[in-house]
């Protein structure tokens, strides 16, 4: 039950993403190129996951715990710091060079593309550095 | 680059199909639903039931792009209008810079600004801009 609920949650995920159009890199450029070839289709994809999202957790949160766990798991860092904006601005960096985002690219392995299993290749590597780095300095902060 | 077609009702409800699967993963296992998490979660596990639940969710995931194959007779486009250097430089860099930032564009993007997150929200106003001035710069400063 709990596995089958997991797989269907992923395939939705999934689904989601390829027709969403998150999947695929020119789509997701076109979005970014605001001074080219403008695509705006992405807005609609971040809007329609986050109001979804939004007023599903509103519901769910209620609740004491998850149906088939015995709690949520929530991230309580709130620091705004440097790791996390510097952080963030190399992701986005990355993202406008190969146009595909960990979210889209991992649904996109289904198609079998070949230009994925490269970036998700590359991209597994790059978390192995950072975490190599980092777990030569401070303890890490949870992922969210 | 190339011209890609709007697609607010498709992307509209991808987007939508994103968020329930981030609300079917909190509500029902208790987790956020972020694809840098579940990745690193599977390259370093903490122990084999985190494991677990990772791996059948990226098979999900995995899935939906057949899924819809075998619903509409069409693999969802994966159009890379990108080097094959780029995906590897793009990949690092996304890797290194999700690992800091502890998120990408579904665990901040949707999840995070779902809950109304300052820290998601810091993440994304910056990866978002950077992406933005990456796009610019690779395609009407540099002219690639």
């Amino acid at each position: 039950m709990r596995y089958l609920s997991l797989y269907l949650t992923g395939l939705i995920f999934g689904v989601g993403i390829a027709i969403s159009g998150m999947a695929n890199p020119a789509k997701v450029l076109n979005f970014f190129d605001l001074a080219g070839t403008w695509d705006p289709s992405l807005a609609f994809v971040m809007g329609g996951a986050v109001i979804v999202t939004f007023l599903g957790y509103r519901f769910v949160l209620k609740r004491p715990m998850p149906v088939l766990e015995d709690r949520f798991h929530l991230p309580t860092s709130r620091v705004i710091d440097v790791r996390l904006l510097g952080g963030s601005a190399v992701f986005g960096i990355g993202w406008g060079i190969a146009g595909f985002c960990p979210g889209g690219a991992l649904p996109a392995i289904g198609t079998g593309d070949a230009s994925v299993f490269i970036f998700v290749g590359a991209l597994l590597t790059g978390i192995l550095l950072a975490r190599g780095i980092t777990a030569s300095r401070a303890p890490r902060a949870a992922t969210a | 680059m190339m011209e890609t077609a709007f697609t607010p009702l498709q992307s509209l409800g991808g987007g939508a199909l994103i968020g329930l699967s981030a609300v079917m993963l909190m509500g029902l296992h208790g987790r956020i639903f972020g694809a840098t998490g579940i990745l690193t979660g599977l390259i370093a596990p903490g122990n084999r039931s985190d494991f677990t639940w990772r791996a059948i969710l990226l098979l999900g995931m995995i899935s939906g792009p057949l899924l819809v194959l075998a619903l509409t007779g069409t693999m969802p486009a994966v159009d890379v209008p990108v080097s094959t250097a780029a995906l590897v430089v793009g990949g690092l860099l996304v890797g290194v810079g999700v690992t800091f930032s502890s998120g990408c564009t579904s665990g901040h993007g949707v999840c995070g600004l779902a809950r109304l997150s300052p820290r998601s929200a810091a993440s994304v106003v910056t990866f978002m801009a950077a992406t933005a001035a990456t796009v610019y710069i690779i395609r009407h400063v540099i002219g690639a």
